[in-house]
């Protein structure tokens, strides 16, 4: 299952380490008390400290604090109770003041660890660190033939940066961190992970080598891409474009690429050489981040359960198999549905019917769990009904059909369209009885010891109820009735 | 001489409050000085009709027996790099030429809610960075104290335009910036009182910014007690500046009980520079007798490393000073000047709205924050600071103040040292490890060269003792009994 490019020379494995940029949720900015909602018209959420104005001065938004430090935490990282946050110095015209605020040497957050559910099995990638920063502005291009214009909005909003170490062997388990560094935060409620709206990005290094070398071979870094599937296309890209350098007998040249996604293709943005000297030094105008363990705890006593926890508990409580487990914790709300619907008592039949025949609906229509046209009281309803018999498993999919179309309590829609499950054994012998009398051929059949014209009775009472019979029910009883005959 | 120009802060209030005169009055006398003396270019904006406005709003409150502070109805000068409300602000800087902000510096709205009347904005060194007032963009500002050789001497610097409206009489106190030294060696050039609180008392916010770690306001004035009393209406904790300090703050003026008696006065010898004049020895001398005399107990100390204080400061100010300017970018604010592309719109904004000096101290700042240098320099430097503030602090177990001369000379004819800007460093030699080291400090006029210009006495306390400083302040004071006036009073006379 190692995922391996085969090149003329033989195979390479690939190294990545992503740096993921995930804007806190928060209202204000990290210094200063602009808000930070998305799609405001430009420039409305900007103070005079994320404009740089003179003698202007930031000032830590403490809620940036501790959602960092949650996120750490959640991270299962080392909290770092001494941090300092930097400048990051050069010139840019969304750069409001010639420098970003950033941490550098002493980081929030140190050393952590994700744990990837890979189709082999769990992999457990490191997290290096995680630090805050400030983001820039915005720089519009295509608003003037000459001019650019500058939006300033996002200057000053909070980001974490969180790095991996360059523990990803493949573009797959590259996607799977991505997507559970995102269940993470949101479940810590630390950032929306929406990164049409930028407000998670990726910058992914990468680098190639022959199996079984052991050093790392020169890397480079593809900057700000904005989706898990272009993450995954840009990295399967430049890895083999590295091997073919390689094996056309060039050698990589460390540099900063962009992915086109158009064209599925990463190009030079930069070299070394061009790289900024970005002369980082502590903030003058800002005092050490001293946390006290006691802050640490009480944010950690207040964590929500997250995605490997709750996973472990839908298969240990609910019997959940664990593939379905995981698959039902990916986001927070697909879990609380779950949870919700398997109040209806059947955990295991809850997890199958999300998982199989609401996706299918919610995939068909590019729909979250959120605008799910079922709500989970419902679904939990019809698993109830199914659960005590009251309808088939096949009925179910027509309530369920009911359900999607227009809406209704299942109850209702199987009282309204008469498909409660016939479950009084006495109909069912009657018309077992009447059907052995009619076909003494296939009763003959049975008889003498082809048991497959079961199929072909139960088939009949299906057909004559409707499918309301209880197939489990008409199994029995025809056994009996046959064997007694 | 106009009279109302003459008085002293604290005798102003007294002739507010007994309605000797008015505030207006007071205003009106000011603001003709002000104007009667623009040979000195003190001044970069007069705000005439705003001082006018505003010692009305005054006489209105006396009126009613509702004076704000002892600061009300005070005329005073503010130095330019405090950002004024609708009031240009260009920190002697071309740069900023045009800027006018559209908000208050917490120090300045201070000064207006103690009903300080400002008179307007004073010259100063490009950005706070000099020592004579000779690189501000808005030209020289003239020392009142002249010789008989005809030459202009410097006002020192940076905060040179408020020393000299102060020693000029064109205002009652001035608000001044001290990042190295800007307000005690100006003051020591100009005969005054300059005052620097410990780092974090006043707050920055609004205080266009030269070095964040160094830069403190301060009051400069003609008397200590004067400026303990301005002091006491700039001061507060500013949850806008994450350096402000919250410490409880107390009455300073009622500091000045001239009781210094059994207090160790602790002498540094290594601020026995080689080389230095001799009538500066001499009235650092004069100061320690004038002490002993009243019952204080000089103690000689020794601070090894204040020998790397100046280097120590020259690289971290200018470190914090590139960073602190990469703003000026022409993008948002303040000059800009075309160019072909990005890089040549930065080029020719920065290359012809910084002076010459700024863009030293730039090309200095960032050479020492390098990659391959931040290690030698910045980092090297930023251990010393910490060698130094300990210095310090093991030098104030023993020791209740500390006295050393305030500069090196008095000051000097315009355009000498102009061509060394090492020579020119060496004014701050006595002011720098005290910013360093975040300490209160205060100079005092002490007595005259023996060419007849001002020289200052410097004390030095403890973090957030600044009623000890205010108190052997005026002891010295009373001592010097300095009441000489600069020659362009007699001018105007």
């Amino acid at each position: 299952m190692t995922y391996l490019i085969e090149g003329e020379t033989g195979d390479w494995e690939v190294v990545i380490g992503l740096e993921v940029h995930a804007q806190i949720i928060s209202k204000a900015k990290l210094f200063s008390s602009a808000a930070t909602e998305f799609g405001a018209e430009p420039n409305s959420q900007v103070s005079l400290v994320d404009a740089a104005m003179p003698g202007m001065l930031p000032v830590i938004n403490e809620v940036c604090i501790e959602q960092a430090v949650r996120t750490g935490l959640g991270l299962n990282a080392k909290i770092n109770l001494h941090s300092v946050f930097e400048r990051k110095n050069y010139f840019y015209p969304d750069l409001p003041q010639g420098y970003q605020i950033s941490q550098f040497l002493e980081p929030i957050v140190g050393e952590g660890v994700i744990t990837l559910d890979m189709p082999e099995g769990p992999r457990d990638i490191g997290v290096e660190r995680l630090h805050m920063e400030q983001d820039a502005g915005k720089s519009l291009h295509d608003q003037d033939p000459k001019r650019t214009f500058i939006d300033l909005n996002r200057s000053g909003v909070a980001l974490m940066e969180i790095v991996s170490k360059p523990d990803l062997r493949s573009p797959a388990e590259a996607g799977t961190y991505m997507r559970k560094l995102r269940a993470i935060m949101r479940y810590l409620g630390t950032c929306d992970g929406n990164m049409e709206q930028g407000s998670l990005r990726c910058d992914a290094n990468v680098s190639v080598r022959p199996v079984g070398e052991k050093e790392l071979r020169t890397r480079t870094e593809i900057k700000n891409i904005n989706s898990v599937r272009f993450v995954m296309a840009a990295i399967e890209y430049e890895a083999e474009r590295q091997v073919k350098i390689y094996e056309d007998g060039g050698s990589v040249v460390q540099e900063t690429r962009l992915y086109d996604a158009n064209k599925g293709e990463t190009w030079n943005m930069r070299s070394k050489e061009e790289a900024h000297d970005y002369r980082y030094f502590p903030d003058p105008d800002l005092l050490p981040v001293d946390l006290t363990q006691e802050f640490v705890d009480e944010i950690k006593a207040s964590l929500p359960e997250l995605p490997d926890a709750k996973k472990q508990r839908f298969v240990n409580d609910f019997g959940v198999a664990v593939d379905d487990a995981a698959t039902l914790v990916a986001d927070k709300e697909t879990a609380d549905y779950f949870e919700a619907v398997a109040e209806s008592g059947n955990a295991k039949l809850a997890a199958n019917w999300i998982i199989q025949e609401l996706f299918a609906v919610l995939n068909k229509d590019s729909l979250g769990i959120a605008e799910s046209p079922v709500s989970s009281d419902d679904l939990g309803k019809l698993v109830g009904l199914i659960a005590d018999n009251t309808i088939s498993g096949r009925i179910a999919k027509d309530v369920f059909e009911v359900m999607v179309t227009e809406g209704g309590d299942p109850a209702q829609i199987v009282e309204n369209k008469g498909l409660k499950q016939i479950t009084d054994t006495g109909e069912i012998e009657a018309m077992i009885d009447a059907l052995i009398n009619d076909n003494p051929d296939q009763t003959q059949q049975y008889r003498d010891g082809n048991t497959k014209v079961t199929g072909w009775f139960v088939g009949q009472i299906m057909k004559a109820t409707g499918g309301k019979a209880n197939p489990q029910m008409v199994n029995e009883l025809l056994k009996k009735k046959l064997g007694l005959g | 001489m106009n009279s109302l120009t003459d008085l002293t802060i604290a005798r102003s209030r007294d002739g507010l409050d007994k309605g000797d005169f008015s505030a207006v009055e007071l205003a009106e006398a000011h603001i003709a000085a002000v104007e009667a003396a623009r040979d000195l270019n003190a001044f970069i904006t007069e705000t005439p009709e705003l001082a006018l406005e505003r010692a009305m709003a005054s006489d209105e409150r006396r009126a009613k027996g509702a004076a704000a502070s002892a600061m009300d109805g005070i005329p005073i000068a503010v130095k330019d790099l405090y950002c004024t409300d609708g009031v240009a602000t260009t920190a002697g800087s071309h740069i900023l030429e045009d800027f006018t902000p559209p908000y208050e510096s917490t120090v300045t709205q201070n000064l207006k809610e103690a009903g300080a009347v400002m008179l307007g904005k004073t010259n100063m060194d490009e950005f706070a960075m000099g020592s004579a007032n000779i690189t501000s963009y808005h030209g020289n500002v003239i020392n009142p104290w002249k010789l008989d050789d005809g030459k202009d001497r410097v006002p020192g610097g940076s905060s040179g335009g408020s020393a000299a409206a102060v020693a000029g009489h064109l205002a009652l106190g001035g608000a001044g910036s001290d990042t190295g030294g800007s307000i005690r060696q100006p003051a020591s050039f100009s005969g005054i009182v300059g005052m620097k609180p410990t780092y974090g008392r006043c707050s920055r916010w609004g205080m266009v910014a030269f070095a964040s770690s160094l830069d403190q306001a301060g009051p400069m004035t003609r008397t200590v007690e004067d400026a303990a009393i301005m002091l006491q209406s700039m001061v507060s904790h500013d949850k806008k500046d994450s350096t402000s300090v919250d410490q409880s703050i107390p009455d300073f003026a009622a500091a000045l009980t001239s009781n210094i008696k059994d207090l160790k006065v602790g002498v540094p010898k290594e601020y026995r520079l080689d080389g230095m004049p001799g009538e500066i020895e001499t009235l650092w001398q004069q100061g320690i007798e004038w002490l002993k005399a009243a019952g204080a107990e000089p103690v000689e100390i020794s601070l090894p490393y204040t020998k790397y204080a100046l280097p120590t400061y020259y690289i971290v100010a200018p470190a914090e000073a590139s960073s602190n300017l990469a703003r000026y970018d022409g993008v948002r604010y303040g000059l800009r000047v075309e160019g072909d592309s990005l890089d040549e719109m930065y080029e020719n904004t920065r290359g012809q709205g910084f002076g010459a000096e700024v863009r030293r101290r730039i090309m200095i700042g960032t050479y020492v924050l390098s990659a391959g240098y931040y290690d030698a320099y910045y980092v090297k430097a930023m251990k010393l600071r910490t060698l130094i503030l300990q210095e310090f602090q093991q030098a104030f177990e023993g020791v209740d103040v500390m006295l050393t001369p305030t500069a090196p000379s008095p000051a000097f004819a315009i355009g000498e040292k102009m061509d060394d800007p090492v020579q020119m460093y060496l004014n701050d030699v006595f002011t720098v490890p005290a910013s360093l080291a975040g300490l209160p400090a205060i100079s005092v006029p002490g007595g005259l060269s023996d060419e007849g210009l001002p020289l200052g006495l410097h004390l030095i306390t403890k973090p957030f003792d600044e009623e000890t400083l205010f108190r052997v302040g005026g002891v010295l004071e009373e001592a010097a009994n300095f009441t000489a006036q600069p020659s362009y009073l007699e001018g105007v006379a």
